[in-house]
C-alpha cells in the first residue's frame, strides 16, 4: 500500500515568521448556484457550516467553508473526509447541476505565523493585511509572488496559504525569503 | 584645499571614525558623513572625469541631484556603477572607485576629447550615421564604443537579496522636510493613515541649515518636536531612506527603501521596494538650486551655493579657504555667512542683480563681506581645482574688471521646485515669471479613476503661491501650504479635518531673484563653449544654440539631439537652464518652450529592487510533478515545458543523451517502459449539457462516446487552427474528463471558462481543473498488463478492459483509474493515482517491473515512439497556421455535427485548398536523419529574390527501432506525391535527400496496441 504524502514533507522555517507546510489538507471544489435553498442544505448537511458570502469563509467543526467565485466554494475538511464530503454534495444536490470534486492532492498548503505574519504575506501578495481589513472571516484569491494563491486565518496571527502542488516548492522558497531574518518591516506586525 | 574643520557638523559624529577607500588610497571620515563629505574632508576635490569630454570634475551638489560625483561602490557580488557619492552613506570598509578615466583620475588620456571638442559638437552621435558611410565601422563606432558609459559593468550575480512590500494608506507624504512633516501631521490628525517618507537619514530636509525661527524658537526644535508628535501617533508610519521613485495611475506609487546600503553587514534585504495603493499623496519634495551658466563653471570647485553651506553646516566640511559666492537671488547669501561663521574667507559675493539684494545681504556686508552689485563671472581659472575667478559686468560681454583668487566658487542661479513626482502621471505645470521656475498647477492635478486630482503639493515643492500676502520660498509659505495640502489630502478622503493654527515664523525677508541664464549675459562663443548646461553628459550652451541653429525648436527633439538631462541625474540641476537657453535661441518665451516630460524613477533604483524575490532559484516559478525528486536522484536530463521540467532522458554514467533515448524505446518497446504522464491536463466537465458543449469545441464528435469509453479529439480554434488535442473520457452521463496537452491545461481551461461565460452562459456545464490532483503514469509495452495484474487481483485482461476504454481499478491498495490508451503503439496503460500516492506507486511500479526490465523513459524517447506511429505533435506538427486536414486527420472531423469551433473557417476558400501543405512521412536516401526544421527547395526564386521551397521538416529523429533516420514533415501536394524525393539543404552546407513516404513507419496495422 502507498503512503499518501503531502508536496515538501512538512517542511519548516523560522525567521521574522514561521513557515510551515501544514501537511494533508482536505479540499472540494464545489460549483452551482451558491443562492439556492438546495445548495445552502446541501452544504449545511455535509460540513454543517452556511454558504459564505462574497470574499468570506464560514467554519463548523473541522469544515470551512470559502467563497470562491460567484459560482464557486471551495470546502476543506480533514483530508481522508474529503471523498465523503463529495458524496454528501452529491447525494444532496442530484438533479441540481452542480459540480463537486476532490481536489485535496491538486493542492499544498501552508501556515505563515508570528507577529510579523502580516508583513511577510504582504511582501508577496498584493492585498491588505491590515487587522481592519483582513480578519478571520476574509479569504483572499490572489497572487503570491508569481503563482495563485489563496489565504485566509486559520488562527490569531496564523495566515492559510493554499497553492497548487506542483509549486508548492517556489512558494516555499519565496515564504522563506520574505521570512528571513532581519527583514521586519514593522507596518502590520 | 578641502578639508574637515575642527569643530560644527550637525549630522556627524566625530567619537565615531569610518575607514573607507577610494581609488585604492585609506581614507577616514566620521560616522554620518556621506562619501562626498568624507572625500572632501580629505581633500579630494576631483571626484571623476565628465562622460565625453572626460574633463575633471568634483561634486556640485550634496544631495540626490548630483551629476558628477558618480563612483563604482563595492567589490564582486556588492559591485554597482554609477552611485552618488552625495546619497551614499560611508560605513567601515567601504570601497569607491572614481569612473570615466584611464588610466588614472589625475591623467586621463580620454581628455584628448576636450581638445577635439570642435569635431565632437551637439548630434556628433547622429552626425556619425550620415558621412561618410564607412567611417561609421572603421572610425566612429570603436571611438564611441569606447568612450561610452560611465560605470562599470556588474560581472558576478549580486549578493544581496531584495523584496516588494504592497502597502495601502490613506495619505502619502513624498518628503521629510519641514513640509512633508506638516502635511503629515493634518493629514495623520485628521485620522487619516498616513505614511511618510525622506529619502535621505534625516527629518527636516533643508531648513536647519537655512535658519529660521518657529514659534521662538530653531527650526531644529520644531522638526525634532514635529517628528516625535509624528511617533507617537498611531496611524502615521515615517520612514527615512526611502524615496518616493514613481507615481502612477490611481493612487499608484513606488518607495524605494534602501534598508542596508549604509550597513552592508547586516542581515536582511539591501533594499525593499514598497508598491503603495494611496487615496492622495502629497509632493513634499523641495526645490533644487540652480546651476549658474558661465565659462568654467564645471572645474572642481565650483559647488551649488546650497551645497557648499550643507558641508560646512552638515558635515564640518570646508569645500576650500576662500570661498567666492555668486548669485541672482537672496539665498546664496546664506552661504556666505554660514562659510564666515566657520572662520573661512568670503573675498567677495557677486551679485548679477543690478540692484541688489536685501536683509541677507545686509547682514553679510554688516560682517564686512564685500558685496559687488551687478558682477559677475566672466571665467573661472583653474583646470583640476578652482584657482580664481574673473569679475565682469553681467550686463557686458564679459571684459574683465577684477581677478579674485579663490578656490570654491558658489553658484546659485535660483531654485526649481521638484515637480517630478507631480507631473508623473499628468500633473500639469505653469511658469511662474516672477520666480521663473515651473510649479504645480493645482488646477490640473493628476486625475484618479473618479477623476479627482489625487496629487497634492507641498512647500517648495507647491512653488510660489500667488493667493496670499506671503510670498516666495520662505519657511511661513512652506508650512501654510503644508498645512493645507495635509488638511484637503484627508477631507477629501472624507476625514473630519479642523482647523490647524499655524505657528509663528520669524525669518529675513528676501528681495526677488532676477534670472540669469547666461552669465554674462552677452558673452561670446568663445565663453559659451566653456559653460556647461548638463555636466554629466557634457551639454554646453554652445550646443543647445547650435541645435537651434540646426532647426531643432521642440525640447523632446533638441534633448535627444544634445542629450541634455538624458544622463543617470535625468537632467535635475539642466533642465530649466536648458530650455530656458533654447527659448532664447529661437527667440521663444520659456513657458511655449515647455519642459521635457518627467518619468519615473525620480533617481535610478536597482535591478534587484525592481526583481524583488524574483532571482536565482525563485526567478521563476517551477513546477514538479510528485515524482520530480525521483527523476533527479536519477539522473534525469531536464526538458523545460512550459514551467515544468520533464525528464528527457536518464542517460546512465558515461551514456549520451542520444544511447540513452535509444535504450529507453528500444526497452519499452521490447518488454516495459514508464512515463511520467502527470503533467498532461485534466479538466472535468460536467452538467447535462455537457455533451452538446464537448461536441463544441472538438472538430469530432464526443456526445455519442459510452460511459467507460475514450476518444481522441482535436480542438481548434474559431479560426480553425488546431489549438489542441487529447484523449476525452466519458465518466458517466454527466461527466467527462478532457485530457489536454501539457502546456494546454491552463490555457484550455479559460478557453471552457471563457466560451462558458460569455457565449453560452445558458448552457448547463461546470469545468474544473483537476491536473494536479493527480499523479498519471504511462505503463507501456507488451508486459504492461503482466505488471498491473500484479497489482491487482480484478479483470484487466483485453476483454474487460479493450484498447480506448479506462475502468476504476485497486492497484495496490490504491484507488486507481486506469486509460488504456497508446501514444506509442504499444500496449499501454495511463494510471491515474492520487498526486499524494504517487511518488509512492511509482516505485511500486518499479518494484513489480523489476522482473521485465521496468525502463523510465523520458520526452524524448516518447517523441520518437509517437512518430514512429506518425502521431501528430501539437507545437510540432502545428504552429497556429496547421489545420487538421492539413495533417490527414479528416478523419477525427465529424461531418455530421452542424458546427464546431473553426467548421466555418474550415471551408472558407484558402483553407479548403489543395494547394496546402500536407503531412507526410520523410525518409533520407542515405537513412541519416534530417535537420529539425529544414525546408524542401522547388525550383525558381520568388520575388525577394530567395529561393522557392515546397515543404518543411516538422519533426526529425533517428529510429531506434527502425534503425534509421525518421521525419514527418508539410508538403505541397505531399499525400499525392509518395516516392518522390525531395532536397533539403541543411544549415551545415550540404543537402539531404528525402522520400516522400507515408507518415506510419511503424506496426501500420496497430496489432502492438491492440492486444
Amino acid at each position: 500500500m502507498s503512503e499518501a504524502v503531502s508536496a515538501l514533507a512538512g517542511a519548516g522555517f523560522d525567521g521574522i515568521a514561521r513557515v510551515e507546510e501544514a501537511g494533508q489538507v482536505g479540499m472540494v471544489t464545489l460549483r452551482g448556484d451558491l443562492d439556492s435553498a438546495a445548495m445552502v442544505k446541501a452544504v449545511k448537511t455535509a460540513t454543517d457550516a452556511a454558504v459564505p458570502g462574497q470574499r468570506a469563509i464560514t467554519r463548523a467543526g473541522g469544515y470551512a467553508v470559502a467563497w470562491m467565485s460567484p459560482d464557486e466554494l471551495l470546502i476543506t475538511c480533514d483530508h481522508d473526509k474529503a471523498d465523503a464530503v463529495v458524496n454528501s454534495l452529491a447525494k444532496s444536490l442530484a438533479g441540481a447541476q452542480f459540480l463537486a470534486v476532490n481536489v485535496s492532492d491538486a493542492r499544498a498548503v501552508f501556515d505563515v505565523s508570528g507577529a510579523q505574519a502580516r508583513d511577510v504575506l504582504a511582501k508577496l501578495m498584493p492585498v491588505d493585511f491590515s487587522r481592519a481589513a483582513f480578519g478571520p472571516d476574509i479569504i483572499r484569491r490572489s497572487r503570491l509572488a508569481q503563482v495563485p494563491a489563496a489565504v485566509w486565518m486559520s488562527a490569531d496571527d496564523t495566515f492559510r496559504v493554499v497553492c497548487f502542488r506542483s509549486v508548492a516548492r517556489y512558494l516555499f522558497d519565496v515564504l522563506c525569503m520574505a521570512a528571513q531574518d532581519g527583514s521586519e518591516v514593522g507596518v502590520l506586525g | 584645499m578641502s578639508t574637515r574643520l575642527k569643530e560644527g557638523g550637525r549630522r556627524i559624529d566625530r567619537a565615531k571614525q569610518v575607514e573607507f577607500t577610494f581609488n585604492g588610497k585609506r581614507m577616514s571620515g566620521f560616522e554620518g558623513d556621506t562619501l562626498a563629505a568624507a572625500l572632501l574632508a580629505n581633500d579630494q576635490v576631483m571626484m571623476g572625469r565628465s562622460f565625453k569630454y572626460h574633463r575633471p570634475r568634483g561634486v556640485v551638489a550634496s544631495g540626490a541631484e548630483e551629476p558628477n560625483a558618480l563612483v563604482n561602490l563595492g567589490e564582486g557580488g556588492k559591485f554597482e556603477p554609477n552611485q552618488r557619492a552625495t546619497t551614499t552613506e560611508i560605513f567601515d570598509g567601504l570601497t569607491a572607485a572614481s569612473q570615466n578615466h584611464w588610466p588614472s583620475l589625475d591623467f586621463d588620456v580620454g581628455a584628448i576629447n576636450a581638445k577635439l571638442s570642435r569635431f565632437l559638437p551637439a548630434g556628433f552621435y547622429y552626425k556619425t550615421f550620415m558621412f561618410p558611410r564607412f567611417a561609421w565601422k572603421h572610425l566612429y563606432e570603436p571611438i564611441v564604443r569606447q568612450s561610452a558609459g560611465l560605470g562599470r559593468v556588474p560581472k558576478d550575480r549580486d549578493a544581496d537579496t531584495y523584496e516588494h512590500y504592497y502597502a495601502f494608506f490613506d495619505v502619502v507624504v513624498i518628503g521629510g522636510g519641514v513640509a512633508g512633516l506638516m502635511a503629515a501631521k493634518s493629514a495623520g490628525e485628521a485620522g487619516a493613515k498616513v505614511l511618510l517618507m525622506e529619502q535621505t537619514p534625516h527629518w527636516g530636509g533643508r531648513a536647519p541649515v537655512d535658519g529660521g525661527e518657529v514659534d521662538g524658537k530653531p527650526v531644529e526644535d520644531f522638526v525634532a518636536a514635529t517628528v516625535a508628535a509624528l511617533e507617537a501617533m498611531g496611524n502615521v508610519t515615517l520612514r527615512t531612506r526611502m524615496m518616493g521613485a514613481g507615481v502612477y495611475d490611481h493612487g499608484y506609487m513606488l518607495g524605494y527603501q534602501r534598508l542596508r546600503d549604509h550597513a552592508p553587514a547586516a542581515k536582511g534585504p539591501r533594499h525593499r521596494l514598497w508598491r503603495i495603493r494611496a487615496g492622495r499623496i502629497v509632493t513634499a519634495t523641495g526645490a533644487i538650486e540652480r546651476p549658474l551658466s558661465f565659462a568654467g563653471n564645471d572645474v572642481p570647485g565650483v559647488m551649488l551655493a546650497s551645497a557648499v553651506r550643507d558641508y560646512v553646516v552638515d558635515y564640518g566640511v570646508s569645500p576650500g579657504d576662500r570661498v567666492v559666492v555668486v548669485t541672482n537671488n537672496d539665498d546664496a547669501y546664506r552661504t556666505a555667512i554660514a562659510v564666515k561663521a566657520a572662520g573661512l574667507s568670503v573675498p567677495a559675493i557677486l551679485d548679477a542683480r543690478a540692484g541688489g539684494g536685501g536683509a541677507l545681504a545686509e547682514e553679510a556686508k554688516a560682517q564686512g563681506i564685500r558685496v559687488l552689485n551687478g558682477m559677475g563671472v566672466a571665467k573661472v581659472h583653474g583646470k583640476k581645482r578652482v584657482e580664481g575667478v574673473a569679475v565682469c559686468r553681467q550686463a557686458g560681454e564679459g571684459a574683465v574688471e577684477e581677478e579674485i583668487g579663490c578656490d570654491v566658487v558658489a553658484m546659485s542661479g535660483g531654485w526649481s521646485p521638484v515637480v517630478h513626482l507631480w507631473s508623473h502621471c499628468g500633473g500639469k505645470l505653469v511658469w511662474n515669471d516672477k520666480y521663473a521656475m515651473f510649479q504645480p498647477n493645482p488646477e490640473a492635478s493628476p486625475t484618479g479613476a473618479d477623476g479627482e486630482g489625487f496629487v497634492l503639493a507641498a512647500g517648495v515643492a507647491a512653488g510660489a503661491q500667488t493667493d496670499t500676502d506671503f510670498e516666495g520660498l520662505g519657511l511661513y509659505e512652506t508650512l501654510r501650504t503644508a498645512v493645507r495640502a495635509g488638511t484637503q489630502a484627508a477631507a477629501e478622503l472624507g476625514f473630519k479635518t479642523r482647523d490647524v493654527a499655524l505657528p509663528t515664523v520669524s525669518e529675513h525677508d528676501e528681495v526677488a531673484m532676477e534670472p540669469v541664464w547666461l552669465m554674462p549675459q552677452g558673452a561670446g562663443a568663445k565663453l559659451r563653449m566653456k559653460a556647461w548646461l548638463d555636466y554629466q553628459n557634457d551639454v554646453k550652451v554652445s550646443d543647445v544654440q547650435l541645435a537651434a541653429r540646426e532647426g531643432y525648436e521642440s525640447v523632446e527633439h533638441t534633448k535627444r539631439y544634445t542629450t541634455l538631462g538624458m544622463a543617470t541625474d535625468q537632467g535635475k540641476l539642466s533642465n530649466i537652464n536648458g530650455l530656458a537657453t533654447l527659448a532664447n535661441a529661437l527667440g521663444e518665451a520659456i513657458p511655449q518652450v515647455g519642459t521635457t516630460t518627467f518619468r519615473p524613477p525620480y533617481t535610478p533604483i536597482s535591478m534587484g529592487a525592481i526583481a524583488g524575490e524574483a532571482r536565482a532559484e525563485t526567478f521563476q516559478p517551477l513546477r514538479r510533478t510528485p515524482m520530480h525528486d525521483w527523476h533527479e536522484e536519477n539522473g534525469a536530463h531536464w526538458e523545460p515545458v512550459g514551467q515544468w521540467r520533464r525528464p528527457y532522458c536518464y542517460p546512465r554514467k558515461g551514456e549520451s543523451h542520444a544511447a540513452a533515448v535509444a535504450r529507453e524505446v528500444m526497452a519499452t518497446r521490447d518488454s516495459l517502459g514508464l512515463l511520467d504522464a502527470s503533467t498532461l491536463g485534466k479538466l472535468v466537465v460536467k452538467g447535462p449539457d455537457a455533451g452538446k458543449f464537448l461536441d463544441m469545441l472538438y472538430t469530432n464528435m464526443m456526445s455519442t462516446l459510452k460511459p467507460g469509453r475514450c476518444r481522441y479529439g482535436l480542438m481548434c480554434s474559431e479560426n480553425g487552427f488546431l489549438i489542441d488535442d487529447g484523449v476525452v473520457a466519458r465518466i458517466d452521463e454527466d461527466t467527462f474528463l478532457c485530457h489536454t496537452t501539457t502546456g494546454g491545461a491552463e490555457r484550455i481551461h479559460a478557453h471552457m471558462e471563457e466560451w462558458l461565460q460569455t457565449e453560452w452562459w445558458d448552457w448547463q456545464v461546470y469545468v474544473a481543473n483537476v491536473t494536479e490532483q493527480y499523479a498519471q503514469i504511462a505503463v507501456v509495452g507488451p508486459n504492461a498488463r503482466k505488471v498491473l495484474e500484479k497489482l491487482t487481483d480484478e479483470d484487466i485482461s483485453a476483454e474487460s478492459l479493450p484498447f480506448m476504454a479506462w475502468k476504476d481499478v485497486t492497484l495496490d491498495g490504491v484507488n486507481s483509474r486506469v486509460y488504456r490508451i497508446s501514444f506509442s503503439g504499444e500496449l499501454s496503460y495511463e494510471i491515474a493515482v492520487p498526486a499524494s500516492v504517487g511518488r509512492a506507486f511509482w516505485g511500486r511500479l518499479l518494484q513489480a517491473g523489476e522482473e521485465y526490465g521496468v525502463t523510465p523513459y523520458g520526452t524524448e524517447a516518447l517523441h520518437v515512439m509517437r512518430a514512429e506511429k506518425g502521431f501528430i505533435m501539437i507545437g510540432d506538427e502545428t504552429d497556429g497556421t496547421v489545420i487538421p486536414q492539413d495533417l490527414g486527420l479528416n478523419w477525427a472531423i465529424s461531418k455530421k455535427k452542424d458546427d464546431y469551433l473553426g467548421k466555418r473557417a474550415q471551408a472558407r476558400s484558402f483553407m479548403d485548398n489543395p494547394d496546402r501543405w500536407q503531412l507526410v512521412g520523410l525518409e533520407t536516401v542515405d537513412g541519416s536523419a534530417l535537420p529539425d526544421g529544414a525546408y524542401a527547395v522547388a525550383e525558381g526564386t520568388n520575388a525577394n529574390g530567395q529561393r522557392n521551397v515546397q515543404g518543411r521538416v516538422t519533426s526529425t529523429y533517428f529510429s531506434p527501432t527502425l534503425g534509421k533516420g525518421i521525419a514527418m514533415g508539410l508538403v505541397h501536394k505531399g499525400p499525392d506525391r509518395m516516392g518522390e524525393v525531395l532536397d533539403f539543404p541543411g544549415t551545415d552546407g550540404k543537402t539531404y535527400k528525402a522520400k516522400i513516404v507515408d507518415p506510419v513507419f511503424y506496426d501500420r496495422d496497430g496489432e502492438k496496441q491492440n492486444v
